[in-house]
Formats: structure tokens, C-alpha cells, sequence
């Protein structure tokens, strides 16, 4: 079978995939793994419905091939809870009800998680200019901004 | 037994609260499965091929080249869609739009399709298609498509509502008209009168999830489909229609849905997938790109708006007129009507006509988008209203205080009002502390009303009771914000149980009777109506089962808490029942206990809201920025308060969205320049301040619990708050909306 064999790391498992050059990492856990926690918006890297982080960098993952995860470390949504224990930015975002479709929310969890692990305490203009590269076109973002707010207080007493 | 949906002013102990959505885990884990989340086994991938012209004639298409490639499993044309319509022009413009048949209309019109064992063979198919074209001469503004000399798109379209039919053919498919009293007289005793035009751009509703499904039809005629909508019920009907298939042979199961604001109230792939399907006898996934949701699905109307407003000098408006043309895409549509029955609904008016024109153009087929064509109409007016107020030397918040209309006005398009919110939403913006804050340099407040009619419609409701008196409660209407968590709330209000006892589902189109879709602002208004009359129709038959465990009539057996009661003197040794034990017993007393409830939710109340917004404008850019940012507006009675906040909220920022940045740019080729989140820009996170919401609750007289629809009119005043905050900013009067920096430049500089 063609394809380029990649051995790479998701939420701490060691996964092996065979994928085409040209396959998106998106595609890759969407359509290889079963992780369809991350979105499709655009496949363009402008709505960040798809982030994940890639060895503690935010990415699109529309815009990362299958074959860089090679020997990679990657975190989705789907390893951001530890076993049925909330972590605390989704726990703040239901209590704030910082969703409504729902459909950005894994992308903005992401990018929120990598926001307060290099800012434990940002200001609401960095969290808004932090979460600038993720589209919610339900909320208005003004509940967004306050679950984050409360998470990062909720993570620094932690 | 008849339910009565009166309201009834009671203490309410559940509704009001904000509990955290039963569908919220799933949704913050990556578990929720939307559109494209779901697969069936041996599917096939399926693409759209899609016309580059603006308007083209299809002389031939030659798939023969496609069919033979490795893995194409069917290709279909308009051939493979036969027209079974049988006279119903709608549903022919929906076949017609679903798949061209002899003419693409605008570009990124369906022309064919593939269905492939992967996505890499189905785009490689689409290649190899060829479609032989004679490209016509198109028009895509609203304006130009009403000269004479325009291209035409139909010539079988003679203006409707004209007398006498006109003579010859046009793009301006319909004339409507609302109004009631002598403008000519009223405009003759005004001191003081704004005369004004305008024009909107058009724009995408911008819903993050692109449209997807997932079809399976079978050699026996039976179906199913999988698929992100506003409403499954109709979307089967017209897949059947469309399709021939029988209507309860096609089960439709609505995944989670990734935003629609009337986007995903109609059918675009669908029926495609369906008849994909169908020819290569596999399931089929067909998912739009995001470029084929802005080309392809969705839009406003862009429109061209005339406005006249007269008043005495003491702010009494003497009579008001406004002439509105709507694009309404390739296809007959009623988005101007629509704009002439709102843009005078919040005034008292003697004197008032609207006249609107649908007006035909080579872009997408419009699309309802959140209070469809209100908002535009909305700007129009409340921005000539502003410039009115300051002429006559009123304080625009007075101004409009005096001329709201209130109950007992004969509203614009004619019915008379029953209790309503236009008043004391203008009374409450006008106490707000943002309207008395400081503004500074370069900076400007604006305010604005706005109004939607809201809808009920079908609906019908499950309510199952467990036997361990846990409550399952079935709807079919769409759960698009939270709904249900609402009717959770709204289930354990009734039944007299907690929160955390009742599950809320959305039934798929097998298991449940029909419903209307989430349109209108109906969801809530309409599914807690429906699980109200259930959640009653259950109690009634908890009641008998209590008097047959007491063996004590039924009419001795009242409900009070989640209990049944024995009520009189004679049983004061008789314990209540609680719901549990009653659910425990059920099998020994006759079986499951359910309520079901089939209506027709008459009498959604009318919605009012007055915005303020304060904006800076940068006068060397044309750069604006939102610095404050107030919602008011009439609930009824907000079920689930912090949902109805989001509601406020994000009709506001889509609003904002539209008055500043957002439009579908087309070039001279007609082809769509911006096709992408990149250049059609939605406001982003640090685009916004936070959005301050206040929630007023006047009682709907038709619901038990006062409820209004809320979710659309938040979109309908920002246009026209934002554009009299720029306004009032740079002190020239803007006309054209979105107020982008080029445009806001282009006014200063020609002042």
C-alpha cells in the first residue's frame, strides 16, 4: 500500500498511521483516528475550529501535513479531561455557557489551554487578542472571555 | 383534554434558573457529533462540480470521461433529478437550485456531481467532467437588475402584484405593499421631513459547520440520512419530494448542529447526496468546503432602501413611507415583502406605506439569516429617524419614546398590538448608565430599536416517564443554543421534579410526529409550549394511577410538587405519591406512563429591542472600533437567562459583524471575490468589548409562562445603532452599510 508510515505521540499514546503526502493532520485524526473532536471550519487556517497543539505550539491542523506528526507530540480536545475529571476551562465554559452550537469550542479550548500555559493571568485584552484566531459566530465571545477569566483565577489557586 | 396555553402568572421555581446543558459535556470533550462526524460503512465520498459563470447557458455535459476513472461510483446531472414537482414552482426553484438544469444562474450554481471511494478520486472525477457552456451576460447588483435594459435571468417572470400584468418580462419578480392612512396628507402637516437612501451589502450568515450529510437510500425506496439542519422534518419532506420517495420511507437524524441563524432551514446537498446514493447503491458523505458555503448556500438580500419621515416640531411623526428592494438570488423570494411589513413595526404611525420589490440577480438563492430582512430595513429607518429627531431638536431616545408603538396600535402591516416591549425597552436604555457616560474625541453613541415578528407553528412533544421516575422528554424541533436545557426546565417546572430528572432529546423524523423547524425564534416558545400540554397530559394519567393504588376517585387526586395528593379531610392519613413511587408501580397499574402532545403553538408574541453602542473611528484610517455595547430587549419570559443572554449577545456581534466589515464582494466577471472567513471577515474575539444585555420581561398573553421567541431580533437594530454612532463620530451621515474603512474614509472625504 502506498503511503508514508508515521509514528507519532496524541495525548500520550504512541499512534502509527499510513497517510498520503498530501493529507492534512486534520484528515489524518478525523478520518484515520476517529478523533473527530477537531473541526473542519475552513481548511484554510482561518477559523481555528481544527487547533491542536503541536509540541506546546498552537497550530490549525488544516494547515500541518499527516506526515509532520512524525515523531511529534500532539494534544487534542479529546485528551484535555484526565478520565471523567473535567479540566477546568471546560468546566468554566459550561458553567458560563461559553457555547451554543458548540462547534468552535474544542478550537477555542486548545487555544485557551495554550494561552494560560504561557500567560497564567492574562488581562482581557490578551485573552482577546489570544483567542483572535478562533471564529464563534454563536456567542459573541463575551462569555467566552469570562469562562477564561475564571478558569485562569480557578488554575492559579490550583 | 383541551390545553389552555393562557399565561397564567404563577410563582416559577425551575424556569428562571441556570443550570448547565445537558449536552454540554459531550461538547466540551469532543464528543457531540456534528454533520461531518458521522460515517456509515462502505460509503462513498461525494463532490459537487459547480459553474464558474455567473450566468450560462449548459449546452452539453459530457461525464463519460469521469465515469470510467478507478473508483467513480456514480456521477449525476439535473438528468439523474427528474422534475416530479408537478406544478409547485417553489419546490421546482429548489430542484433547480439543488442542480442546474438548462441555465447556471450565478457562480457556484451545481452542475454535477461524483461519488468516489475517497475524496482524492471524487476531486480528480470532478475534473473530468466537461460542460460545454454559452456564458450570457449577467447582473448581480440590486439596482442595476431593475433597469429596463438588464440582463434577464428568467423570461417567464411578469412582476407579481402589479395591475395590470406587465407586458413584458423582468427581474423584479414581486411588488408588495403595507401601509394604512393618507402619507401625502400626513407628509403635508410635517414641519420638518428626512428624505434618504440606502444600500446594504450582502452577507453570509457564517456559520462555522459547513453544510454536511451523510445519505443512504436503498433498492427498496426506503432511506435515511444523517445531516446538519435546522429542521429535519422539513428537509425530509422536500428530499422525498424532490427524490419520489416516500416520506415516512426516509428517516432523517439531525446531528449536532454547528450554527444555522436560517442558513440550514434549506435544502442544498441533500438532495444531491440522496440521489448519489440512490445510483451508486452505497451511503454517500458529501460535505461543502467552505468556499462552496459562501458560493453556494446562504445569503442575505443585498437591497437599495428610499426612506421618508415627516414630523411636527413637537416629535410626532406625521408620516412615514420607504421603498425596499431585496435581492433575492436567481429564484422568487419574499425578503422585501418581509422588509416593508418590519421597518415601521415600532411606531405608532397614522400615516405609513412601504412598498417592496424582490429583485432577481445572478447570486446565490437568498437565504433566511436571523430576523431575514429586517435588519436592513431596520437601518434605513432608525438612521433616518435619528437624523429626524436631531431636526425637529429632539433627544432621539424621546423622539422614539414618543412614537413607540404601544398595545392597541395598529402596527404598519396591520395587526393591532397586544401587550409589548417597544416602549419600555426605550424607557430602559434611556435610565441605562451607558447612556450617560462621557464620550470622548473622534467618538460617537448610537442607538437604534429593532423588531421581529416570532413564530409558532407545528410542534409535538414526547414525555416518557422511566419506571425509576426519571423523565425522557422527546422534540423535534432543533436544538440550535440550548434549547434543551429550556425545555428541561421547562419539564421539570410542570412535573414538579428537578432539573437533573429529565433528559432532553431531539428525536430523529421516525420516532416522533412532524414539527416545523427552528425558525422564527420558535424553538423554545413552541417545544415548551408542546412539553407543557405533555408534561400535563402525563400528570393527568399519574393522577389516575395514584387513585387506583388508593382506590379513591380521580377527582380526589391533585399534583402538587412532583406528588400526588390526596386532597380532603377524609384521607389525612393517605402520604402523597411521589412521581417515583407512581413511575415504580407503573407496571402493575397499567403499563408505561407517558404524555404526547400534537399543536399548533397560535399566538408568538412580538419582539422588541433597543440597542446602544458607543464607536471610535480613527479619521486618518477609517478604522472603527466598538467600545460599549448595550442589548435590551423583551423576553416574555427568559426560561434559561444566561442562554437568552447569549442569544442577545450574539445577534449583536453578527449584527456589528455586518454594519462594519462583512460583504460578498463580486467582480465584474460576476464571479465572488472573497469567497473564505480570510476576506469575507466575521468579527473575531478582539474585535469586541464585552456585550451588556438586559432582560425585560413582559408577559406573552398566550403562553403559560409569558415565553416570546428571542433569538432573532437581536440582529435587527446594530446596523443602524452602529451607523448612528459613525455618524454622530465623524458628523457626516453614513449611507451604505458595511461602514469599512475605505467607505468611511470615502464620506469624510467628500464631505
Amino acid at each position: 500500500m502506498s503511503g508514508v508510515a508515521v509514528s507519532t505521540t496524541i495525548n500520550g499514546d504512541d499512534v502509527e498511521f499510513l497517510c498520503q503526502p498530501e493529507e492534512t493532520l486534520l484528515e489524518v485524526l478525523r478520518d484515520r483516528l476517529g478523533l473527530t473532536g477537531a473541526k473542519e471550519g475552513c481548511g484554510t487556517g482561518d477559523c481555528g475550529a481544527c487547533s491542536v497543539i503541536l509540541d506546546n505550539r498552537l497550530v490549525c491542523s488544516c494547515l500541518v501535513l499527516g506526515a509532520e506528526a512524525e515523531g511529534r507530540r500532539i494534544e487534542t480536545i479529546e485528551g484535555m479531561a484526565s478520565g471523567d475529571k473535567l479540566h477546568p476551562l471546560q468546566q468554566k465554559f459550561l458553567e458560563h455557557a461559553a457555547l451554543q452550537c458548540g462547534i468552535c469550542t474544542p478550537g477555542f479550548l486548545m487555544a485557551a489551554k495554550d494561552l494560560l500555559a504561557k500567560n497564567p493571568d492574562p488581562t482581557e485584552e490578551e485573552i482577546r487578542f489570544g483567542l483572535a484566531g478562533n471564529l464563534c459566530r454563536c456567542t459573541g465571545y463575551d462569555k467566552i472571555v469570562r469562562a477564561v477569566q475564571d478558569a485562569a483565577r480557578v488554575m492559579k489557586g490550583a | 383534554m383541551g390545553f389552555d396555553p393562557r399565561y397564567s402568572a404563577r410563582n416559577l421555581t425551575s424556569v428562571g434558573t441556570r443550570p448547565i446543558r445537558p449536552d454540554g459535556v459531550d461538547k466540551v470533550t469532543g464528543r457531540a457529533r456534528y454533520g461531518a462526524d458521522f460515517n456509515m460503512a462502505g460509503q462513498l465520498i461525494g463532490r459537487i462540480l459547480r459553474s464558474p459563470h455567473a450566468h450560462a447557458k449548459i449546452r452539453k455535459i459530457d461525464t463519460s470521461r469521469a465515469e470510467k476513472l478507478n473508483g467513480v461510483k456514480a456521477v449525476i446531472t439535473a438528468a439523474d433529478l427528474p422534475d416530479l414537482t408537478d406544478g409547485d414552482s417553489a419546490m421546482y426553484d429548489i430542484l433547480d437550485n439543488c442542480m442546474a438544469r438548462t441555465k447556471a444562474l450565478y457562480d457556484g450554481h451545481a452542475v454535477a456531481a461524483v461519488a468516489a471511494v475517497d475524496a482524492r478520486t471524487a476531486r480528480k472525477a470532478l475534473k473530468l467532467i466537461e460542460v460545454d457552456y454559452e456564458v450570457l451576460p449577467h447582473v448581480t447588483d440590486v439596482d442595476e437588475a431593475m433597469k429596463p435594459t438588464a440582463p434577464l435571468l428568467h423570461d417567464n417572470v411578469f412582476t407579481e402584484g402589479v395591475d395590470p400584468k406587465p407586458a413584458k418580462p423582468s427581474n423584479v419578480a414581486k411588488r408588495s405593499q403595507f401601509g394604512h392612512g393618507d402619507i401625502e396628507e400626513g407628509f403635508r402637516q410635517a414641519d420638518a421631513i428626512i428624505e434618504r437612501s440606502f444600500k446594504t451589502e450582502q452577507t453570509h450568515q457564517g456559520y462555522i459547520e459547513p453544510h454536511a450529510c451523510v445519505a443512504s437510500v436503498n433498492s427498496d425506496g426506503t432511506g435515511e440520512l444523517w445531516v446538519c439542519t435546522q429542521g429535519h422534518f422539513v428537509y425530509r419532506q422536500h428530499c422525498a419530494q424532490l427524490l419520489g420517495m416516500d416520506v415516512s420511507k426516509l428517516r432523517v437524524t439531525s446531528s449536532e448542529i454547528g450554527g444555522g441563524f436560517g442558513g440550514k432551514t434549506h435544502v442544498w446537498a441533500e438532495p444531491v447526496a440522496l440521489a448519489l446514493s440512490r445510483k451508486a447503491g452505497r451511503p454517500v458523505k458529501l460535505v461543502m468546503s467552505r468556499e462552496e458555503v459562501f458560493r453556494a448556500s446562504g445569503p442575505t438580500s443585498a437591497t437599495s432602501i428610499d426612506v421618508k419621515i415627516g414630523a411636527r416640531k413637537d416629535g410626532t411623526i406625521t408620516a412615514a413611507s420607504a421603498t425596499l428592494r431585496y435581492s433575492c438570488g436567481p429564484y422568487f423570494g419574499t425578503w422585501a415583502e418581509m422588509g416593508a411589513m418590519t421597518a415601521f413595526a415600532c411606531y405608532k404611525l397614522d400615516n405609513v406605506k412601504t412598498v417592496g420589490y424582490e429583485v432577481l440577480v445572478n447570486r446565490p438563492k437568498t437565504a433566511a439569516y436571523r430576523a431575514p430582512s429586517a435588519p436592513m430595513a431596520a437601518f434605513a429607518v432608525e438612521s433616518a429617524i435619528d437624523e429626524l429627531a436631531k431636526k425637529v431638536g429632539v433627544d432621539p431616545v424621546e423622539f422614539r419614546i414618543r412614537n413607540a408603538a404601544r398595545e392597541g396600535t395598529r402596527s404598519s402591516y396591520g395587526p393591532v398590538y397586544g401587550p409589548i416591549g417597544i416602549g419600555p425597552t426605550l424607557e430602559a436604555a434611556k435610565n441605562h448608565p451607558h447612556m450617560k457616560a462621557p464620550v470622548g474625541k473622534n467618538q460617537g453613541r448610537g442607538m437604534a430599536c429593532g423588531f421581529w415578528f416570532n413564530f409558532g407553528g407545528q410542534t409535538c412533544a414526547d414525555l416518557n416517564i422511566g419506571i425509576d421516575g426519571t423523565v425522557s422528554l422527546a422534540v423535534g424541533t432543533i436544538d440550535v443554543g440550548g434549547s434543551r436545557a429550556s425545555l428541561s426546565l421547562v419539564a421539570a417546572e410542570e412535573l414538579g421534579i428537578p432539573y437533573e430528572q429529565v433528559k432532553a432529546v431531539v428525536a430523529d423524523t421516525a420516532s416522533l410526529g412532524y414539527n416545523d423547524m427552528t425558525d422564527g425564534s420558535r424553538g423554545t416558545f413552541s417545544s415548551s409550549m408542546a412539553t407543557i400540554s405533555a408534561a400535563r397530559n402525563a400528570i393527568q394519567v399519574m393522577r389516575q394511577r395514584a387513585a387506583q393504588m388508593w382506590d379513591i376517585p380521580v377527582d380526589d387526586v391533585a399534583w402538587e410538587q412532583g406528588h400526588a395528593i390526596a386532597k380532603g379531610e377524609k384521607y389525612g392519613n393517605l402520604p402523597p405519591l411521589s412521581l417515583k413511587e407512581i413511575a415504580a408501580a407503573a407496571g402493575k397499574t397499567g403499563g408505561p406512563i407517558a404524555g404526547h402532545s400534537e399543536l399548533v403553538a397560535d399566538g408568538a408574541g412580538v419582539s422588541f429591542a433597543t440597542h446602544i453602542c458607543d464607536i471610535e473611528v480613527d479619521p486618518d484610517t477609517g478604522a472603527t472600533r466598538v467600545l460599549r455595547y448595550t442589548v435590551v430587549q423583551d423576553a416574555g419570559k427568559a426560561v434559561h437567562p444566561t442562554y437568552v443572554e447569549g442569544q442577545y449577545q450574539g445577534g449583536a456581534a453578527q449584527g456589528i459583524g455586518w454594519a462594519l466589515n462583512e460583504e460578498y464582494i463580486y467582480g465584474k466577471d460576476g464571479r465572488l471575490q472573497n469567497p473564505g472567513f480570510l476576506d469575507y471577515r466575521i468579527p473575531v474575539c478582539s474585535d469586541l468589548p464585552m456585550i451588556d444585555t438586559q432582560i425585560l420581561e413582559i408577559p406573552n398573553p398566550n403562553h403559560p409562562y409569558g415565553v416570546r421567541g428571542v433569538g432573532e431580533t437581536s440582529i435587527v437594530p446594530p446596523l443602524a445603532a452602529i451607523a448612528n454612532a459613525v455618524s454622530n463620530a465623524v458628523g457626516v451621515r453614513m449611507t451604505h452599510i458595511p461602514m469599512s474603512p475605505p467607505r468611511i474614509l470615502a464620506a469624510l472625504e467628500a464631505e
